[in-house]
């Protein structure tokens, strides 16, 4: 674990891995809960969490070096099912790229739990952690100018679902109608970092329209 | 509709409604946002007896106009431009009373990018996650202000503020932003980090309340590859592939995956959302405190 210090009250905490910066992630909140942090954001991401508004970057720092990471993060959240049409217009480039049929590209994204392992892009979408790393596929060489919301993308390591319509270079396999983000809801976003997801067919297999 | 509202006559290039944002979210993906020049939003609100956390008019190189349906007291801030009613010339950076039905004018910036425009009460439009900033990232807060948009007003708690007039900094002739260094400048090459704190940069046009983007010397990366998305923090200056510094303001995205060469102090981000495009910049390294 590498702690870095970002401008005068902020701390990158890097560590190796992304089960890594759940734990480390869930180590924070847990410390925050019972007061022993006080600090104004904690946003995990792939390889790191930040830490923004400490009084006292460096100390934290020589505190958090020395801490030993529970191996696993705990399951502290109730999983949250979408359930997802597998339609999506590149649900045939995503079975060609993992060598299998489309019909079994849903068996294997359905039968697979994710945990949120951060947020951003926009507000409410997830980077969804969990399928194997044999099924890590590449962003669209041409982004899309408009992906519709509640379209479900893979990209690299991870799933995610579209908030809100808004361009994006995912490869779309599904359709969920789960809203994602509705500000006037508490909690405003469905999946937050930690949150289990799974993903509950509903409806035959393949594009809409497709013969 | 009550008569504590605002009718839009001019709205402008660009004009929001700002407040201190929406710290606390940024976890969910939703961008700090509020207004760029906080103290120049503050100023303007204590000047007219709100709270300095009330909502405010922030606009954008050539001002805007408003009727308010009821009489109220506004004050102008932040960037200085020729502020009327009813075509009669008032005061700058003083509180002002605007008769019902009367028609404000905040005109061009004289210098600087962005005037405030406060009005006792607030402006008091539905709270997103106990904020009423828009944000032009992620499309959060009430939508930038077109002709004809009706806002309402909160109501005034206290007299304003008897000055005749309130002293403000000038925006900057040259914009120079101290910087920590990190937490990725290892990622360029030692030229390069020199380059970033010796050489002259230029606000670019492109700059806008997501970042305030540069022209100069491109900055060299010392190694290849992606690094993986990570937190973003206010005032981080993220260096994308082109190799031209962006310092990142109020409606900037969460996480990001170009690498952040170095932090610019707090303090001196007023002043960049004060800064044309031209506007000589120069970052200067200081030691972290």
């Amino acid at each position: 674990m590498r702690a870095l210090p970002v401008g005068d009250g902020a701390l990158l905490v890097e560590v190796a891995s992304g089960e890594e910066a759940q734990a480390l992630h869930a180590e924070l909140l847990r410390r925050r809960a019972e007061g022993s942090l006080s600090v104004r954001e904690i946003v995990p991401a792939a390889r790191t969490v930040l830490l923004d508004g400490l009084a006292d970057p460096a100390r934290l720092a020589s505190e958090l070096t020395a801490t030993q990471l529970p191996p696993t993060p705990p399951r502290t959240h109730d999983v949250v099912e979408l359930p997802v049409r597998y339609d999506g217009p590149d649900l045939a480039d995503v079975a060609a790229l993992w060598g299998v049929g489309e019909a079994e590209v849903a068996r294997i994204h359905a039968s697979t739990e994710f945990r949120v392992a951060f947020c951003g892009f926009a507000p409410g979408f997830g980077y969804l952690a969990g399928l194997p790393s044999r099924y890590d596929v590449p962003r669209r060489a041409t982004p899309r100018t408009a992906v519709p919301a509640g379209s479900v993308g893979l990209a690299g390591p991870y799933t995610g679902v579209y908030p809100r319509s808004s361009p994006g270079g995912w490869q779309l396999i599904g359709t969920t109608d789960a809203v994602l983000w509705d500000h006037a809801r508490v909690p405003a976003a469905l999946l937050s970092p930690g949150t289990r997801v799974r993903f509950v067919p509903v409806g035959p297999v393949g594009p809409v329209g497709a013969p | 509709m009550t008569d504590r509202a605002l009718s839009v006559v001019r709205a402008g290039a660009l004009t929001t409604v700002q407040d201190r944002g929406r710290p606390g979210h940024a976890h969910l993906g939703v961008p700090h946002s509020g207004a760029l020049d906080g103290p120049a939003a503050e100023l303007a609100n204590r000047l007219v007896g709100n709270r300095p956390e009330a909502a405010v008019l922030e606009t954008t190189l050539n001002g805007c106009a408003v009727r308010p349906r009821s009489t109220v007291t506004v004050a102008v801030a932040g960037a200085p431009c020729r502020v009327t009613v009813d075509g009669r010339p008032v005061a700058w950076g003083a509180p002002v009373r605007v008769p019902a039905g009367a028609l404000l004018d905040v005109g061009a910036a004289v210098s600087g990018v962005r005037s405030y425009v406060a009005v006792s009460g607030g402006v008091a439009v539905e709270p997103v996650l106990c904020s009423r900033s828009t944000d032009l990232l992620s499309g959060l807060g009430p939508p930038p202000l077109t002709d004809g948009t009706v806002l309402p007003l909160g109501s005034p708690e206290v007299p304003h503020a008897r000055v005749d007039v309130a002293p403000q900094p000038a925006p900057p002739a040259e914009l120079v932003l101290r910087v920590t260094a990190g937490p990725r400048d290892d990622w360029f090459t030692a030229e390069a980090v020199r380059t970033f704190t010796s050489r002259v940069y230029r606000v670019s046009s492109a700059s806008n309340r997501i970042g305030l983007r540069t022209e100069g010397p491109a900055l060299e990366r010392a190694r290849s590859g992606e690094l993986p998305s990570e937190g973003m923090v206010l005032g981080a200056v993220q260096v994308p592939p082109d190799g031209r510094p962006v310092v990142f303001l109020a409606d900037h995205p969460t996480t990001g995956g170009y690498p952040v060469i170095a932090v610019v102090r707090a303090a001196d981000l007023p002043a960049a959302a004060q800064a044309v495009p031209g506007t000589p910049v120069r970052f200067v390294a200081v030691r972290r405190r």
